[in-house]
């Protein structure tokens, strides 16, 4: 467990009076307040090590603690008896904040030397609704393409949760009461899930359409034909036009992705054409090759 | 039938330890919205997250109602930008090699 140094994260040296510590715990509150940081979780992180510097050097008792233990709080006599004094000590009136941020309890080391958050802050009677929880979950561009039943575990509990089909990567879905407990009665905070979706080698996304590449031989390129291409669910047939440019894009209509949550709705897939030129020919088909050139000049 | 929940104000004040004229001072900035259910004034459910972030942001950090509404625009503006990042951050996979 790492010694935390309250001073560095406040920003203040240990001879700092009350007043300097109020003045930087309230300058950088308003730089990392979780209501100002929605989503940035670094910012919340930070800000929960603010609230924590300040429970401690705001009370004298504490502070007084602190700087006589700190570093060395894994040793001594004295260190014991705090650790003996658990839950005893009374907060003498640090202000803390609320916000409903993540990860509201203290760290290991505060724990350790001061039995956990005493609370009793303003917050502590105001705070209303349960904190909210956020989760990534990875997707591949063909799990987003159906709709999926997924086990999520959150804090040791499973929740089961339906992705619809069509979500794109970086979509954040709320799942209402699935977050932290609420405090005095009030309501549970929510669950956010954001869906990061890797790219798929075979098929790109733009929104709900999707872009493909297939080889196309060269003789098929010129005269014409019939080829079949995958799609996301199967495959299809697609007639190529006599002298077929390489780099051609062809849409297919609604043999894209489908659209999120509109059901039966679907984005047009692109198909790019890449001709391939034969290598390794034959004898007989160089001078094909030869005598075509000669006919085009 | 929809059913819309709605969450009287002197409740709202109670809970959050805050007087009645703040949430009336809300309102005349146009912060939140208020309705009258009953002869009771009252917030409705999908404006509680909001006006329970104004309350903090106003209790916290001592931010005023003016402070408050250039905050509310700006983090509006933030998350209209965000969302735009992603799009084009999506789009741009589109140009990405994968292995």
């Amino acid at each position: 467990m790492p010694f935390v140094d309250y001073y560095e994260i406040l920003g203040v040296n240990k001879n700092a009076t009350e007043e300097d510590i109020k003045k930087a715990y309230r300058k950088l509150a308003r730089k990392l307040h979780p209501d100002v940081n929605p989503n940035d979780k670094e910012a919340n992180k930070k800000f929960q090590q603010i609230n924590e510097a300040n429970e401690v050097l705001s009370d004298p008792a504490k502070k007084k603690k602190y700087d006589q233990y700190g570093e060395n709080w894994e040793h001594g006599e004295e260190y014991e008896k705090a650790k003996q004094a658990r839950g005893r000590s009374a907060n003498t009136g640090g202000q803390q904040f609320s916000g409903g941020f993540e990860g509201e309890d203290f760290s290991d080391f505060f724990g350790s030397m001061f039995g956990g958050s005493t609370g009793g802050g303003r917050s502590r009677q105001t705070k209303f609704r349960g904190q909210d929880f956020n989760s990534e979950l990875q997707l591949t561009v063909r799990d987003a393409f159906t709709t999926q039943a997924r086990i999520v575990t959150i804090n040791g509990k499973n929740i089961r949760i339906t992705i619809p089909a069509g979500v794109e990567n970086g979509q954040t879905i709320k799942l209402k009461g699935y977050g932290g407990k609420g405090v005095n009665g009030g309501p549970d905070g929510d669950l956010y899930i954001t869906f990061s979706i890797a790219n798929d080698a075979q098929f790109k996304r733009a929104g709900n359409d999707l872009y493909t590449t297939v080889n196309l031989e060269l003789f098929t390129a010129v005269l014409g034909g019939e080829i079949t291409v995958d799609t996301m669910d199967g495959k299809i047939k697609l007639k190529i036009k006599p002298a077929t440019q390489n780099g051609t894009k062809t849409r297919v209509k609604e043999k894209g992705f489908p659209v999120y949550k509109k059901e039966g709705q679907y984005g047009d897939l692109y198909v790019t054409y890449q001709i391939q030129i034969p290598t390794n020919l034959t004898d007989k088909q160089k001078e094909l090759f030869v005598q075509l050139a000669a006919l085009s000049q | 039938m929809e059913m819309q929940e709605f969450i009287p104000i002197d409740n709202f004040c109670r809970q959050h330890g805050i007087e009645i004229s703040f949430i009336s001072s809300l309102q005349e900035f146009g912060l939140i919205e208020v309705m009258k259910v009953e002869e009771a004034e009252c917030i409705p459910l999908s404006q509680l997250v909001e006006a329970e972030k104004i309350v903090r942001l106003h209790g916290d950090l001592e931010i005023n109602l003016e402070g408050i509404d250039v905050i509310t625009h700006l983090l509006q503006k933030v998350k209209d930008m965000q969302t735009e990042i992603q799009i084009l951050k999506n789009r741009l996979r589109l140009y990405e090699v994968t292995i």
